[in-house]
């Protein structure tokens, strides 16, 4: 066990786990890029990425990404091709996992990162969607990377760029979409996961360092415990070794 | 066949008007012709609508400038940065002037360049569904699938026809025939479905250059109607098989744009005391080189012959 370690390291480190080996992933702009470097590094030695650029890799570039575009993403990747070929395979259901980054997200895991306010009331302008509403919509399970403050997950967002579970229960299929849901948000406090029948985000996993009450104290709805809650276990020696290995220059870690 | 080689400056003034609806880049976070985003504030051209999925903080650099009157696209920001300071502004107090957004996803604009390359009427995605983007932007429409008998929502995209589309290209030659690899992003279906293109090609080469590969070859030489000479045109992006990205660029312009006045001294900086491309080049002196890819990693070569 490594005794030194940050709370992001920690938070990508638990984000990498989500990811099962042999999975084809889509991989978001910013963090889950790291994530899915340090799981193909570690457990996952055979899960294929894709990236909306228009990239398959199996082998995580050999120098640091500032984004997935950057040279060393080029080389020897499986594929190079256009957005439209690998958004096209998410469309067709060939993505096992998609994996986002959020700025605010709701207890039924949809994900605003375009109007805080909503579109008609907004408050604060964010990015937009990037990919990040096709990956929500049509990878079969969807995994998020936030921080976790009290206005960063909230009881209802604002505006939904990224849909989760809409309003709970059947919301997600009626609204037509054939597959698909929350699967897991890494924070840096913790993991939430859906649960019972309308599928609203429960605590999971509470990460090394910080308490159930403090979580909760951070979550802006009454966050329920999930039946199965464990504690996150600390990073390994390896894991670290991955993670340092991807983020050479500590710049995603910082 | 005439040879389209101008100047950058010329491709600009001759080629652009203001309120063209504009590609400048669409492979996301590579090749973004930022010397172009340079030369359009220096030419203080006015209403243009900005199309691109994600065009890294090209887009936050031309709304802070006030060239821009909307943005069709999926992301606005500094990728490695995180937020665009200058969209915020935009929106949000209507500095330097107020901004219309035209929301897409990446795969709903890649559609929607995809129906305007081929003249479809609309194109039916399975994205979408569920989003507030079909909302915020009523040109997506939903509708029943009229091929399923059992309930099948699916969202309309409107076909999208940019006036221009610019791209940095790694080589091309002087009659606009250009060779592209590595991620493409939405390059070809912007090219095919703009009205015309221009190039920044980083090297110029002989004709029988770009016709031993045509697979490399990703939108015809046809659809090019101005072709200039600059390297580097893309900084501080990367382009694959050519430049590294310029992180530290980016970082800089994230920080020195969070209040307006700081935005306005690095646009003075970096964009408006300088004349043209080449002095931001002479001006970057060694940080250029060292971005530069000096090693090889060549593609094996593929067999054309007939016979």
């Amino acid at each position: 066990m490594s005794s030194k370690y940050s709370t992001q390291e920690l938070m990508i480190i638990a984000s990498a786990r989500e990811i099962k080996d042999g999975e084809v992933v889509f991989v978001g702009m910013r963090l889950p890029i790291t994530a899915f470097g340090v799981a193909r590094l570690t457990h996952a030695p055979n899960a294929v990425g894709l990236f909306e650029v228009g990239i398959a890799r199996y082998e995580p570039a050999k120098d640091m990404l500032y984004t997935m575009s950057d040279p060393p993403n080029q080389q020897n990747a499986a594929w190079c091709t256009g957005t439209m070929q690998v958004m096209g395979l998410l469309q067709g259901g060939q993505v096992d996992a998609g994996f986002i980054g959020g700025a605010e997200i709701d207890r039924f895991g949809n994900i605003n990162t375009s109007y805080i306010g909503g579109h008609k009331q907004m408050k604060t302008k964010l990015p937009g969607s990037g990919g990040a509403a096709d990956i929500a919509a049509m990878s079969k399970r969807l995994l998020a990377i936030m921080n976790h403050e009290p206005h960063r997950l909230v009881r209802r967002v604002g505006y939904v760029t990224s849909p989760g579970g809409l309003d709970g229960g059947n919301a997600r299929r009626k609204a037509g979409l054939r597959w698909g849901g929350t699967g897991a948000v890494i924070t840096d406090r913790a993991i939430l996961k859906p649960y019972g029948e309308d599928g609203e985000l429960h605590l999971f996993s509470i990460h090394p360092g910080h308490t159930a009450l403090e979580v909760k104290n951070h979550t802006g709805w009454e966050l329920k415990d999930h039946p199965d809650q464990m504690q996150t276990p600390e990073p390994t020696r390896i894991e670290m070794d991955a993670l340092h290995a991807i983020d050479r220059d500590g710049f995603w870690r910082g | 066949m005439q040879s389209k080689l101008v100047s950058l400056k010329e491709a600009v003034a001759g080629f652009i008007k203001d309120g063209d609806r504009l590609v400048i880049g669409a492979s996301l976070e590579a090749a973004i012709p930022f010397a172009a985003t340079f030369e359009l504030i220096r030419q203080n051209k006015r209403q243009l609508d900005l199309i691109a999925p994600i065009s890294d903080a090209s887009a936050d650099m031309l709304i802070g400038a006030g060239c821009a009157g909307s943005i069709t696209g999926a992301w606005v920001g500094n990728v490695s940065g995180g937020l665009g300071h200058n969209y915020r502004r935009a929106m949000e107090q209507g500095l330097p002037h107020p901004l219309k957004v035209n929301d897409f996803s990446n795969f709903s604009l890649a559609m929607a360049l995809m129906a305007g390359a081929y003249g479809m009427p609309f194109v039916p995605v399975r994205s979408l569904l569920g989003s507030d983007i079909t909302q915020s932007n009523p040109d997506h429409k939903i509708l029943q699938n009229p091929l399923s008998e059992a309930p099948d929502p699916v969202v309309l995209v409107k076909p999208l026809v940019p006036d221009v589309a610019i791209f940095s290209v790694p080589r091309s030659d002087v009659f606009g025939n250009a060779h592209f690899w590595g991620s493409l992003g939405v390059v070809q279906e912007a090219a095919l479905a703009a009205k015309s293109v221009i190039l920044l090609a980083d090297e110029i080469v002989e004709p029988a250059v770009i016709a031993s590969d045509p697979n490399r070859v990703i939108f015809p030489g046809f659809k090019v109607k101005a072709v200039a000479h600059e390297p580097a045109s893309q900084y501080p992006s990367p382009m694959t098989g050519c430049w590294k990205r310029d992180n530290a660029f980016f970082n800089d312009y994230h920080q020195r744009s969070r209040d307006r006045e700081g935005y306005l001294a690095w646009l003075e900086e970096w964009v408006l005391s300088l004349p043209d491309h080449a002095s931001l080049r002479a001006k970057l002196g060694t940080r250029l080189d060292d971005l530069r890819i000096k090693g090889t990693a060549l593609a094996a070569p593929a067999n054309f012959a007939s016979e």
